[in-house]
Protein backbone atom coordinates (compact mmCIF):
# COMPACT_ATOMS: atom_id res chain seq x y z
CA UNK A 1 0.00 0.00 0.00
CA UNK A 2 1.44 2.90 -1.39
CA UNK A 3 1.23 5.43 1.78
CA UNK A 4 1.33 9.21 -0.17
CA UNK A 5 -1.30 9.88 -3.27
CA UNK A 6 0.44 10.97 -6.11
CA UNK A 7 -0.24 15.18 -5.10
CA UNK A 8 1.18 14.76 -1.55
CA UNK A 9 4.10 12.86 -2.99
CA UNK A 10 4.98 15.36 -5.87
CA UNK A 11 4.38 17.74 -3.64
CA UNK A 12 6.85 16.98 -0.99
CA UNK A 13 9.40 15.42 -3.40
CA UNK A 14 9.11 19.29 -4.48
CA UNK A 15 10.19 21.12 -1.33
CA UNK A 16 12.60 18.31 -0.48
CA UNK A 17 14.71 19.58 -3.93
CA UNK A 18 15.29 22.29 -1.52
CA UNK A 19 16.99 20.16 0.90
CA UNK A 20 20.60 20.95 1.95
CA UNK A 21 22.81 18.98 3.40
CA UNK A 22 22.26 14.85 4.15
CA UNK A 23 19.65 14.30 7.27
CA UNK A 24 20.16 10.55 8.45
CA UNK A 25 16.81 8.79 9.66
CA UNK A 26 17.16 6.50 12.83
CA UNK A 27 14.08 4.84 13.25
CA UNK A 28 13.83 2.50 16.53
CA UNK A 29 11.11 -0.29 16.09
CA UNK A 30 11.14 -3.84 17.36
CA UNK A 31 11.16 -7.22 15.58
CA UNK A 32 7.81 -7.78 15.63
CA UNK A 33 6.07 -4.39 14.66
CA UNK A 34 3.23 -2.64 16.34
CA UNK A 35 0.35 -1.54 13.50
CA UNK A 36 1.65 2.04 13.98
CA UNK A 37 5.59 0.70 13.59
CA UNK A 38 5.07 -0.55 10.58
CA UNK A 39 2.96 2.03 9.42
CA UNK A 40 6.04 4.34 10.10
CA UNK A 41 8.52 1.85 8.63
CA UNK A 42 6.49 2.27 5.04
CA UNK A 43 6.21 6.44 5.87
CA UNK A 44 9.80 6.41 6.15
CA UNK A 45 10.84 4.45 3.62
CA UNK A 46 8.55 5.90 1.06
CA UNK A 47 9.66 9.23 2.62
CA UNK A 48 13.60 8.57 2.29
CA UNK A 49 12.80 7.63 -1.21
CA UNK A 50 12.01 10.67 -2.34
CA UNK A 51 15.25 12.12 -2.31
CA UNK A 52 18.91 10.84 -2.39
CA UNK A 53 20.30 13.01 0.76
CA UNK A 54 17.86 11.72 3.12
CA UNK A 55 19.44 8.49 5.05
CA UNK A 56 17.55 5.86 6.94
CA UNK A 57 18.59 3.27 9.68
CA UNK A 58 16.58 0.74 11.69
CA UNK A 59 17.08 -0.48 15.15
CA UNK A 60 15.07 -2.90 16.75
CA UNK A 61 14.65 -1.68 20.13
CA UNK A 62 15.28 -4.78 22.21
CA UNK A 63 17.94 -6.17 20.07
CA UNK A 64 20.23 -2.72 19.60
CA UNK A 65 19.78 -2.49 23.67
CA UNK A 66 23.06 -0.06 23.45
CA UNK A 67 21.93 1.85 20.91
CA UNK A 68 18.78 2.80 22.52
CA UNK A 69 20.33 3.79 25.52
CA UNK A 70 23.30 5.69 23.69
CA UNK A 71 20.54 7.90 22.08
CA UNK A 72 18.08 7.77 25.22
CA UNK A 73 15.31 6.32 23.58
CA UNK A 74 12.96 4.75 26.23
CA UNK A 75 9.83 4.14 24.04
CA UNK A 76 8.74 3.02 20.77
CA UNK A 77 8.23 4.46 17.65
CA UNK A 78 10.69 6.82 17.68
CA UNK A 79 12.22 8.67 14.90
CA UNK A 80 15.53 10.57 15.14
CA UNK A 81 17.18 13.39 13.28
CA UNK A 82 20.88 13.30 12.72
CA UNK A 83 22.83 15.36 10.94
CA UNK A 84 25.16 15.11 7.77
CA UNK A 85 27.66 13.64 10.08
CA UNK A 86 25.71 11.44 12.40
CA UNK A 87 25.62 14.07 14.83
CA UNK A 88 22.50 13.85 16.96
CA UNK A 89 20.00 16.81 16.59
CA UNK A 90 18.27 16.07 19.74
CA UNK A 91 15.34 16.34 17.52
CA UNK A 92 12.70 13.12 18.05
CA UNK A 93 8.92 12.27 16.84
CA UNK A 94 7.56 9.77 18.80
CA UNK A 95 4.60 8.22 16.57
CA UNK A 96 4.17 8.96 12.71
CA UNK A 97 4.23 12.41 12.18
CA UNK A 98 1.26 12.12 9.48
CA UNK A 99 -1.99 14.53 10.03
CA UNK A 100 -0.41 18.22 10.22
CA UNK A 101 2.54 16.85 11.94
CA UNK A 102 3.95 16.16 8.30
CA UNK A 103 4.74 20.10 8.06
CA UNK A 104 6.73 19.62 11.63
CA UNK A 105 8.69 16.88 9.91
CA UNK A 106 9.65 18.35 6.90
CA UNK A 107 10.49 21.36 8.83
CA UNK A 108 13.04 19.50 10.77
CA UNK A 109 14.49 18.18 7.77
CA UNK A 110 15.43 21.16 6.14
CA UNK A 111 16.72 22.83 8.98
CA UNK A 112 19.20 19.76 9.78
CA UNK A 113 19.97 20.06 6.32
CA UNK A 114 20.64 23.86 7.10
CA UNK A 115 17.40 25.42 5.24
CA UNK A 116 16.32 27.62 7.71
CA UNK A 117 14.74 30.69 8.61
CA UNK A 118 17.51 32.90 10.55
CA UNK A 119 16.29 33.58 14.23
CA UNK A 120 16.22 36.78 15.52
CA UNK A 121 18.83 37.43 17.42
CA UNK A 122 18.13 37.71 20.81
CA UNK A 123 16.31 34.41 20.22
CA UNK A 124 19.78 33.14 18.72
CA UNK A 125 21.96 34.59 21.86
CA UNK A 126 19.37 32.97 24.77
CA UNK A 127 19.26 29.33 22.75
CA UNK A 128 23.08 29.27 23.48
CA UNK A 129 23.11 30.99 26.49
CA UNK A 130 21.10 27.18 27.89
CA UNK A 131 23.74 25.24 29.55
CA UNK A 132 22.35 22.80 31.39
CA UNK A 133 20.22 19.66 30.01
CA UNK A 134 17.16 20.43 29.10
CA UNK A 135 14.09 17.67 27.95
CA UNK A 136 11.30 19.13 26.07
CA UNK A 137 8.16 17.25 25.30
CA UNK A 138 5.32 18.53 23.07
CA UNK A 139 2.13 16.24 23.37
CA UNK A 140 0.10 16.38 19.99
CA UNK A 141 -2.94 15.20 18.09
CA UNK A 142 -2.64 14.96 14.23
CA UNK A 143 -5.69 16.89 14.09
CA UNK A 144 -4.67 20.02 15.82
CA UNK A 145 -3.18 23.07 13.16
CA UNK A 146 -1.61 24.32 15.83
CA UNK A 147 0.54 21.78 16.88
CA UNK A 148 3.06 21.47 14.31
CA UNK A 149 4.20 25.33 15.24
CA UNK A 150 5.02 23.70 18.96
CA UNK A 151 6.78 21.40 17.78
CA UNK A 152 9.19 23.16 15.57
CA UNK A 153 9.88 25.89 18.00
CA UNK A 154 10.81 23.40 20.37
CA UNK A 155 12.86 21.44 17.14
CA UNK A 156 14.60 24.14 16.67
CA UNK A 157 15.99 24.81 20.04
CA UNK A 158 17.10 21.74 20.33
CA UNK A 159 19.27 21.61 17.11
CA UNK A 160 20.89 25.21 17.85
CA UNK A 161 22.06 23.78 21.31
CA UNK A 162 23.19 20.17 21.90
CA UNK A 163 22.28 20.42 25.75
CA UNK A 164 18.82 20.34 24.18
CA UNK A 165 16.81 17.12 23.66
CA UNK A 166 13.25 18.19 21.85
CA UNK A 167 10.22 15.53 22.06
CA UNK A 168 6.95 15.14 19.24
CA UNK A 169 4.93 12.95 21.60
CA UNK A 170 1.51 11.57 19.79
CA UNK A 171 -1.15 11.43 22.51
CA UNK A 172 -3.13 8.93 20.97
CA UNK A 173 -0.12 6.50 20.19
CA UNK A 174 1.56 6.88 23.90
CA UNK A 175 -2.06 7.18 25.79
CA UNK A 176 -0.41 6.54 29.40
CA UNK A 177 2.30 9.53 28.91
CA UNK A 178 -1.16 11.54 28.09
CA UNK A 179 -2.56 10.39 31.59
CA UNK A 180 0.33 10.76 33.27
CA UNK A 181 1.45 14.35 32.52
CA UNK A 182 -2.30 15.72 33.03
CA UNK A 183 -2.76 16.14 28.52
CA UNK A 184 -6.59 17.17 27.93
CA UNK A 185 -6.00 19.58 25.09
CA UNK A 186 -3.22 19.96 22.23
CA UNK A 187 -0.24 21.29 21.87
CA UNK A 188 0.90 20.66 25.90
CA UNK A 189 4.54 20.88 25.92
CA UNK A 190 6.39 19.69 29.42
CA UNK A 191 9.83 21.16 29.90
CA UNK A 192 12.08 18.73 32.24
CA UNK A 193 9.16 17.07 33.62
CA UNK A 194 8.20 19.97 35.81
CA UNK A 195 7.30 23.14 33.29
CA UNK A 196 4.14 23.00 31.43
CA UNK A 197 3.16 25.45 28.85
CA UNK A 198 -0.37 25.00 27.29
CA UNK A 199 -0.78 26.16 23.48
CA UNK A 200 1.79 27.16 20.94
CA UNK A 201 3.65 29.85 22.09
CA UNK A 202 6.00 31.75 20.35
CA UNK A 203 9.88 30.70 20.06
CA UNK A 204 11.43 33.07 22.11
CA UNK A 205 8.39 32.40 24.97
CA UNK A 206 9.37 28.75 24.74
CA UNK A 207 13.52 29.34 25.00
CA UNK A 208 12.76 31.77 27.87
CA UNK A 209 10.73 29.16 29.71
CA UNK A 210 13.65 26.60 28.43
CA UNK A 211 15.99 28.44 29.95
CA UNK A 212 14.67 28.83 33.43
CA UNK A 213 13.72 24.93 33.92
CA UNK B 1 -3.66 8.27 5.71
CA UNK B 2 -4.39 11.45 5.46
CA UNK B 3 -1.45 14.06 5.29
CA UNK B 4 -2.00 18.15 5.59
CA UNK B 5 0.45 19.27 4.16
CA UNK B 6 1.46 23.15 4.70
CA UNK B 7 4.64 24.38 4.05
CA UNK B 8 6.76 25.00 1.49
CA UNK B 9 10.85 25.35 1.09
CA UNK B 10 11.48 27.49 4.28
CA UNK B 11 12.74 30.75 3.40
CA UNK B 12 16.64 31.01 3.42
CA UNK B 13 18.73 34.12 5.00
CA UNK B 14 18.35 36.36 1.75
CA UNK B 15 14.52 36.31 0.75
CA UNK B 16 12.97 37.10 4.32
CA UNK B 17 12.83 40.90 5.16
CA UNK B 18 12.53 41.06 8.31
CA UNK B 19 10.77 44.26 9.61
CA UNK B 20 13.34 47.78 10.56
CA UNK B 21 12.35 49.26 13.39
CA UNK B 22 13.78 52.34 12.31
CA UNK B 23 11.92 52.46 8.91
CA UNK B 24 8.80 54.84 8.75
CA UNK B 25 6.81 52.43 6.58
CA UNK B 26 3.74 53.71 4.35
CA UNK B 27 1.52 50.92 5.39
CA UNK B 28 1.59 48.63 8.02
CA UNK B 29 -1.17 45.96 8.22
CA UNK B 30 -1.58 43.85 11.02
CA UNK B 31 -3.09 40.35 10.80
CA UNK B 32 -2.40 37.55 8.71
CA UNK B 33 -5.46 36.18 7.24
CA UNK B 34 -7.74 36.20 3.85
CA UNK B 35 -8.21 40.50 4.24
CA UNK B 36 -4.51 41.12 5.32
CA UNK B 37 -2.87 38.65 2.23
CA UNK B 38 -4.90 40.82 0.18
CA UNK B 39 -4.25 44.17 1.26
CA UNK B 40 -0.47 43.00 1.38
CA UNK B 41 -0.80 42.21 -2.19
CA UNK B 42 -2.69 45.21 -3.17
CA UNK B 43 -0.18 47.63 -0.97
CA UNK B 44 3.31 46.01 -3.03
CA UNK B 45 1.73 46.00 -6.17
CA UNK B 46 0.86 49.56 -5.85
CA UNK B 47 4.55 50.28 -4.56
CA UNK B 48 4.24 51.47 -1.46
CA UNK B 49 6.61 50.39 1.37
CA UNK B 50 4.42 47.78 3.47
CA UNK B 51 5.33 45.85 6.52
CA UNK B 52 3.29 42.68 7.81
CA UNK B 53 2.72 42.22 11.36
CA UNK B 54 1.44 38.72 12.52
CA UNK B 55 0.58 36.02 14.75
CA UNK B 56 0.54 33.78 12.29
CA UNK B 57 -0.91 33.07 8.17
CA UNK B 58 -3.97 31.89 7.26
CA UNK B 59 -6.14 32.87 10.22
CA UNK B 60 -8.95 31.14 10.76
CA UNK B 61 -8.58 29.53 7.47
CA UNK B 62 -6.03 26.98 9.21
CA UNK B 63 -9.07 26.08 11.32
CA UNK B 64 -11.61 25.38 8.14
CA UNK B 65 -10.93 21.95 6.86
CA UNK B 66 -13.07 22.69 2.96
CA UNK B 67 -13.93 25.67 1.18
CA UNK B 68 -16.06 25.44 -1.73
CA UNK B 69 -17.62 28.58 -1.90
CA UNK B 70 -14.74 31.22 -2.68
CA UNK B 71 -14.63 31.86 -6.46
CA UNK B 72 -12.33 30.41 -8.91
CA UNK B 73 -12.03 26.63 -6.65
CA UNK B 74 -15.37 24.54 -6.44
CA UNK B 75 -13.48 22.77 -3.52
CA UNK B 76 -10.24 23.98 -1.78
CA UNK B 77 -9.27 22.40 1.77
CA UNK B 78 -8.62 26.01 4.52
CA UNK B 79 -4.80 25.26 4.40
CA UNK B 80 -3.98 24.87 0.79
CA UNK B 81 -6.21 28.49 0.09
CA UNK B 82 -4.58 29.66 2.81
CA UNK B 83 -1.21 28.59 1.34
CA UNK B 84 -1.90 29.86 -2.08
CA UNK B 85 -3.08 33.40 -0.46
CA UNK B 86 0.69 33.14 1.43
CA UNK B 87 2.49 32.26 -1.82
CA UNK B 88 0.97 34.83 -3.56
CA UNK B 89 2.29 37.59 -0.95
CA UNK B 90 5.89 36.14 -0.57
CA UNK B 91 6.15 36.85 -4.27
CA UNK B 92 6.87 40.44 -3.20
CA UNK B 93 9.44 41.64 -0.98
CA UNK B 94 7.33 42.66 2.06
CA UNK B 95 8.74 43.13 5.46
CA UNK B 96 7.38 40.83 7.61
CA UNK B 97 7.16 40.36 11.24
CA UNK B 98 5.24 36.81 11.94
CA UNK B 99 4.60 34.93 15.38
CA UNK B 100 4.21 38.36 16.67
CA UNK B 101 1.35 40.12 18.51
CA UNK B 102 0.37 43.61 18.14
CA UNK B 103 -0.91 44.52 21.85
CA UNK B 104 -1.51 48.59 21.38
CA UNK B 105 -1.33 50.61 18.55
CA UNK B 106 -1.08 54.80 18.74
CA UNK B 107 -2.25 57.27 16.85
CA UNK B 108 -0.21 60.58 16.15
CA UNK B 109 1.83 62.04 13.62
CA UNK B 110 3.35 58.59 12.88
CA UNK B 111 1.12 55.92 13.87
CA UNK B 112 3.25 52.83 16.25
CA UNK B 113 1.93 49.41 16.52
CA UNK B 114 3.64 48.26 19.99
CA UNK B 115 4.61 44.04 20.10
CA UNK B 116 4.30 41.44 23.00
CA UNK B 117 8.10 41.41 22.65
CA UNK B 118 8.76 44.92 23.58
CA UNK B 119 9.63 46.29 19.99
CA UNK B 120 7.27 48.84 17.76
CA UNK B 121 7.31 49.65 14.57
CA UNK B 122 6.24 53.14 12.81
CA UNK B 123 4.14 53.72 9.90
CA UNK B 124 2.31 56.74 8.03
CA UNK B 125 -0.74 54.52 7.96
CA UNK B 126 -2.08 51.58 9.37
CA UNK B 127 -4.60 48.47 8.08
CA UNK B 128 -6.01 46.44 11.06
CA UNK B 129 -7.14 43.07 9.86
CA UNK B 130 -7.31 41.33 13.53
CA UNK B 131 -10.57 39.29 12.19
CA UNK B 132 -12.29 36.76 15.00
CA UNK B 133 -11.23 34.41 17.73
CA UNK B 134 -12.94 32.02 20.10
CA UNK B 135 -15.62 33.63 22.27
CA UNK B 136 -14.79 33.00 26.07
CA UNK B 137 -17.75 32.25 28.27
CA UNK B 138 -16.57 34.66 31.07
CA UNK B 139 -17.40 31.92 33.85
CA UNK B 140 -15.58 31.35 37.12
CA UNK B 141 -13.10 27.97 36.48
CA UNK B 142 -13.17 29.02 32.53
CA UNK B 143 -9.71 30.44 32.63
CA UNK B 144 -7.64 28.35 35.21
CA UNK B 145 -9.12 25.03 33.91
CA UNK B 146 -8.17 26.09 29.83
CA UNK B 147 -6.06 23.14 28.62
CA UNK B 148 -6.70 21.10 31.94
CA UNK B 149 -10.23 20.18 30.56
CA UNK B 150 -11.62 23.56 29.20
CA UNK B 151 -10.95 23.25 25.54
CA UNK B 152 -11.62 25.45 22.57
CA UNK B 153 -10.93 23.38 19.79
CA UNK B 154 -12.64 19.90 19.36
CA UNK B 155 -10.59 18.47 16.05
CA UNK B 156 -7.63 19.38 18.00
CA UNK B 157 -8.70 17.57 21.38
CA UNK B 158 -11.63 15.01 21.17
CA UNK B 159 -8.95 12.22 20.65
CA UNK B 160 -8.42 13.34 24.31
CA UNK B 161 -11.53 12.44 25.71
CA UNK B 162 -12.23 9.18 24.59
CA UNK B 163 -14.83 7.22 26.70
CA UNK B 164 -15.10 10.06 28.92
CA UNK B 165 -18.13 12.43 29.67
CA UNK B 166 -17.90 15.89 28.15
CA UNK B 167 -20.34 19.00 28.17
CA UNK B 168 -20.71 20.58 24.86
CA UNK B 169 -22.06 24.53 25.05
CA UNK B 170 -23.76 26.02 21.66
CA UNK B 171 -25.98 24.65 19.58
CA UNK B 172 -24.73 26.51 16.56
CA UNK B 173 -22.79 24.46 13.55
CA UNK B 174 -19.71 24.84 15.48
CA UNK B 175 -21.20 23.05 18.42
CA UNK B 176 -22.87 20.55 16.72
CA UNK B 177 -20.05 19.59 14.83
CA UNK B 178 -17.71 19.20 17.53
CA UNK B 179 -21.04 17.35 19.18
CA UNK B 180 -20.23 14.75 16.89
CA UNK B 181 -16.78 14.63 16.78
CA UNK B 182 -17.29 13.93 20.89
CA UNK B 183 -19.60 11.58 20.04
CA UNK B 184 -18.39 9.04 17.76
CA UNK B 185 -15.41 8.64 20.60
CA UNK B 186 -16.80 9.90 24.34
CA UNK B 187 -18.63 7.85 26.58
CA UNK B 188 -21.79 10.92 26.65
CA UNK B 189 -21.97 13.82 25.25
CA UNK B 190 -24.21 16.88 26.82
CA UNK B 191 -25.33 19.69 24.62
CA UNK B 192 -25.96 23.34 26.45
CA UNK B 193 -28.00 25.40 24.47
CA UNK B 194 -29.68 28.85 25.84
CA UNK B 195 -32.02 28.81 23.07
CA UNK B 196 -34.82 26.37 22.93
CA UNK B 197 -33.83 25.27 19.60
CA UNK B 198 -30.67 24.18 17.89
CA UNK B 199 -29.68 26.70 15.48
CA UNK B 200 -27.35 24.16 13.30
CA UNK B 201 -28.11 23.56 10.27
CA UNK B 202 -30.74 20.31 9.25
CA UNK B 203 -27.96 17.97 7.71
CA UNK B 204 -25.89 18.63 10.88
CA UNK B 205 -29.06 17.92 13.58
CA UNK B 206 -30.24 14.95 11.90
CA UNK B 207 -26.49 13.38 11.78
CA UNK B 208 -26.13 14.65 15.53
CA UNK B 209 -29.38 13.23 16.79
CA UNK B 210 -28.14 9.77 15.04
CA UNK B 211 -26.55 9.28 18.21
CA UNK B 212 -27.86 7.50 21.35
CA UNK B 213 -25.00 8.62 23.71
CA UNK B 214 -26.12 12.19 23.83
CA UNK B 215 -28.10 14.77 26.01
CA UNK B 216 -29.77 17.83 25.04
CA UNK B 217 -30.64 20.77 27.58
CA UNK B 218 -32.58 23.64 26.20
CA UNK B 219 -32.50 27.56 27.71
CA UNK B 220 -29.67 26.35 29.70
CA UNK B 221 -26.82 28.38 30.55
CA UNK B 222 -23.33 26.75 32.00
CA UNK B 223 -22.54 29.02 35.42
CA UNK B 224 -19.72 27.69 36.86
CA UNK B 225 -16.85 25.06 36.23
CA UNK B 226 -15.26 23.21 38.60
CA UNK B 227 -12.23 21.31 39.32
CA UNK B 228 -8.84 21.43 41.32
CA UNK B 229 -6.55 19.97 38.68
CA UNK B 230 -8.42 19.27 36.06
CA UNK B 231 -12.15 19.20 35.08
CA UNK B 232 -14.40 17.34 37.40
CA UNK B 233 -18.05 19.20 37.07
CA UNK B 234 -20.18 21.74 34.99
CA UNK B 235 -22.78 23.64 36.86
CA UNK B 236 -25.82 24.42 34.90
CA UNK B 237 -28.73 26.48 35.34
CA UNK B 238 -32.21 25.97 34.20
CA UNK B 239 -33.13 29.18 32.20
CA UNK B 240 -37.15 28.69 32.96
CA UNK B 241 -37.29 27.25 36.57
CA UNK B 242 -33.61 28.56 37.51
CA UNK B 243 -32.49 25.41 39.19
CA UNK B 244 -29.02 24.69 39.19
CA UNK B 245 -27.67 21.22 38.64
CA UNK B 246 -23.99 19.30 38.62
CA UNK B 247 -22.74 17.65 35.98
CA UNK B 248 -20.12 15.08 36.22
CA UNK B 249 -17.51 15.27 33.40
CA UNK B 250 -13.99 15.59 32.36
CA UNK B 251 -13.97 17.76 29.75
CA UNK B 252 -16.15 20.99 28.96
CA UNK B 253 -15.72 22.10 24.69
CA UNK B 254 -16.85 26.03 24.22
CA UNK B 255 -18.47 26.75 20.66
CA UNK B 256 -20.51 29.57 21.21
CA UNK B 257 -19.30 31.56 18.44
CA UNK B 258 -16.43 34.45 17.82
CA UNK B 259 -15.34 37.49 19.16
CA UNK B 260 -13.55 40.27 17.25
CA UNK B 261 -9.33 40.99 18.27
CA UNK B 262 -9.60 44.19 19.44
CA UNK B 263 -7.82 44.62 22.46
CA UNK B 264 -4.71 46.10 20.85
CA UNK B 265 -7.03 49.49 19.20
CA UNK B 266 -9.68 49.57 22.08
CA UNK B 267 -9.90 53.32 23.47
CA UNK B 268 -8.45 54.09 20.05
CA UNK B 269 -10.95 53.03 17.78
CA UNK B 270 -15.45 53.35 17.59
CA UNK B 271 -16.42 50.11 18.10
CA UNK B 272 -20.03 48.90 17.40
CA UNK B 273 -22.07 47.15 20.00
CA UNK B 274 -20.79 43.79 18.66
CA UNK B 275 -17.10 44.96 19.95
CA UNK B 276 -16.57 45.20 15.62
CA UNK B 277 -14.31 48.11 14.76
CA UNK B 278 -16.83 50.55 12.57
CA UNK B 279 -15.91 51.38 9.34
CA UNK B 280 -17.73 53.32 6.45
CA UNK B 281 -17.53 51.90 2.60
CA UNK B 282 -13.61 52.96 2.26
CA UNK B 283 -12.85 51.06 5.40
CA UNK B 284 -12.01 54.09 7.04
CA UNK B 285 -11.82 54.22 10.93
CA UNK B 286 -13.17 56.76 12.98
CA UNK B 287 -8.77 58.02 13.16
CA UNK B 288 -7.31 59.48 9.83
CA UNK B 289 -4.90 57.09 8.08
CA UNK B 290 -6.02 54.17 10.09
CA UNK B 291 -7.88 51.55 8.10
CA UNK B 292 -9.73 48.07 9.10
CA UNK B 293 -10.56 45.04 7.17
CA UNK B 294 -12.37 41.50 7.52
CA UNK B 295 -14.23 39.60 10.32
CA UNK B 296 -12.56 42.43 12.51
CA UNK B 297 -14.85 45.00 11.22
CA UNK B 298 -18.80 46.04 11.48
CA UNK B 299 -19.29 44.95 7.66
CA UNK B 300 -21.79 42.38 7.78
CA UNK B 301 -21.33 38.80 6.86
CA UNK B 302 -18.05 37.11 7.91
CA UNK B 303 -16.48 35.34 5.14
CA UNK B 304 -13.18 34.54 3.11
CA UNK B 305 -14.38 36.25 0.05
CA UNK B 306 -15.75 39.19 1.80
CA UNK B 307 -12.57 39.37 3.86
CA UNK B 308 -10.67 39.13 1.10
CA UNK B 309 -12.41 41.78 -1.07
CA UNK B 310 -12.55 44.35 1.84
CA UNK B 311 -8.68 43.98 2.20
CA UNK B 312 -8.18 45.23 -0.89
CA UNK B 313 -10.61 48.23 -0.75
CA UNK B 314 -8.92 48.77 2.62
CA UNK B 315 -5.30 48.83 0.94
CA UNK B 316 -6.36 50.94 -2.14
CA UNK B 317 -8.40 53.49 1.02
CA UNK B 318 -4.32 53.55 2.63
CA UNK B 319 -2.73 54.26 -0.29
CA UNK B 320 -4.80 56.88 -1.40
CA UNK B 321 -4.30 58.51 1.89
CA UNK B 322 -0.69 58.28 1.98
CA UNK B 323 0.03 60.18 -1.74
CA UNK B 324 -2.86 62.85 -0.42
CA UNK B 325 -1.07 63.11 2.66
CA UNK B 326 2.61 63.72 1.07
C1 LIG C 1 -14.47 26.64 11.22
C2 LIG C 1 -14.66 27.77 10.24
C3 LIG C 1 -15.12 27.50 8.97
C4 LIG C 1 -15.31 28.55 8.04
N1 LIG C 1 -15.73 28.22 6.77
C5 LIG C 1 -15.84 29.20 5.83
C6 LIG C 1 -16.19 28.88 4.48
O1 LIG C 1 -16.41 27.70 4.12
N2 LIG C 1 -16.28 29.91 3.58
C7 LIG C 1 -16.06 31.21 3.92
O2 LIG C 1 -16.13 32.08 3.06
N3 LIG C 1 -15.72 31.55 5.19
C8 LIG C 1 -15.60 30.58 6.16
N4 LIG C 1 -15.25 30.93 7.45
C9 LIG C 1 -15.06 32.36 7.78
C10 LIG C 1 -13.72 32.89 7.29
O3 LIG C 1 -12.68 31.99 7.69
C11 LIG C 1 -13.46 34.28 7.82
O4 LIG C 1 -14.49 35.13 7.40
C12 LIG C 1 -12.12 34.87 7.33
O5 LIG C 1 -11.05 34.04 7.69
C13 LIG C 1 -11.91 36.27 7.88
O6 LIG C 1 -10.66 36.75 7.49
P1 LIG C 1 -9.90 37.91 8.27
O7 LIG C 1 -8.63 38.12 7.54
O8 LIG C 1 -10.82 39.06 8.44
O9 LIG C 1 -9.66 37.37 9.76
P2 LIG C 1 -9.01 36.04 10.36
O10 LIG C 1 -9.08 34.92 9.39
O11 LIG C 1 -9.68 35.87 11.68
O12 LIG C 1 -7.48 36.41 10.57
C14 LIG C 1 -7.04 37.26 11.60
C15 LIG C 1 -5.54 37.30 11.61
O13 LIG C 1 -5.07 38.29 12.51
C16 LIG C 1 -4.08 37.75 13.35
N5 LIG C 1 -4.13 38.50 14.61
C17 LIG C 1 -5.18 38.60 15.47
N6 LIG C 1 -4.87 39.41 16.51
C18 LIG C 1 -3.60 39.85 16.28
C19 LIG C 1 -2.72 40.71 16.98
N7 LIG C 1 -3.07 41.31 18.13
N8 LIG C 1 -1.48 40.92 16.46
C20 LIG C 1 -1.09 40.33 15.30
N9 LIG C 1 -1.89 39.51 14.60
C21 LIG C 1 -3.13 39.27 15.07
C22 LIG C 1 -4.43 36.30 13.47
O14 LIG C 1 -3.30 35.55 13.85
C23 LIG C 1 -4.89 36.00 12.05
O15 LIG C 1 -3.79 35.74 11.22
C24 LIG C 1 -15.05 29.90 8.40
C25 LIG C 1 -14.57 30.17 9.69
C26 LIG C 1 -14.38 29.13 10.62
C27 LIG C 1 -13.85 29.44 11.99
Amino acid sequence: MAIFDDKVRKQIGDILTKLGDRVNLLYFTQEMECGICKDIHEFLNEFASLSDRIGLTTFDFVKDRDKAEHYKIDKIPAILLLDKNDNDTGIRFFGLPGGYEINSFIQGLMEVSGVKEPLSQGAAEMIKKIDRDVHIQVFISLTCPYCPAAVSAAHRIALENPRVRADMVDAGVFPQLAVKYNVSSVPKTIINEKIEIIGAEPIEKLIETAAKA
Amino acid sequence: MEFKLNIGAPDTEDRVLRMDAGVLYDVIIVGGGPAALTAAVYCMRKGVSTGLITMDFGGQLSDTSTVENYMGYSYITGVDLANKFKEQVRQFEIAIADGKKAVAIEDGTEKVVRLDDGSAFRARSLIITTGKSSRKLGVPGEIELTGRGVAYCAICDAPLFAGKRVVVVGGGNSGIESAIDLAKIAEHVTVVQFLPELTADRVLVDAFEAFTNTTTLYEHEVMEIVGTQTVESVKIRNRVTGDVSTHEVQGIFIEIGLDPNTVSVKGLLKLNEFGEIEVDCACRTNRPGIFAAGDVTSVPFKQIIIAAGEGAKAALSACEYILRES
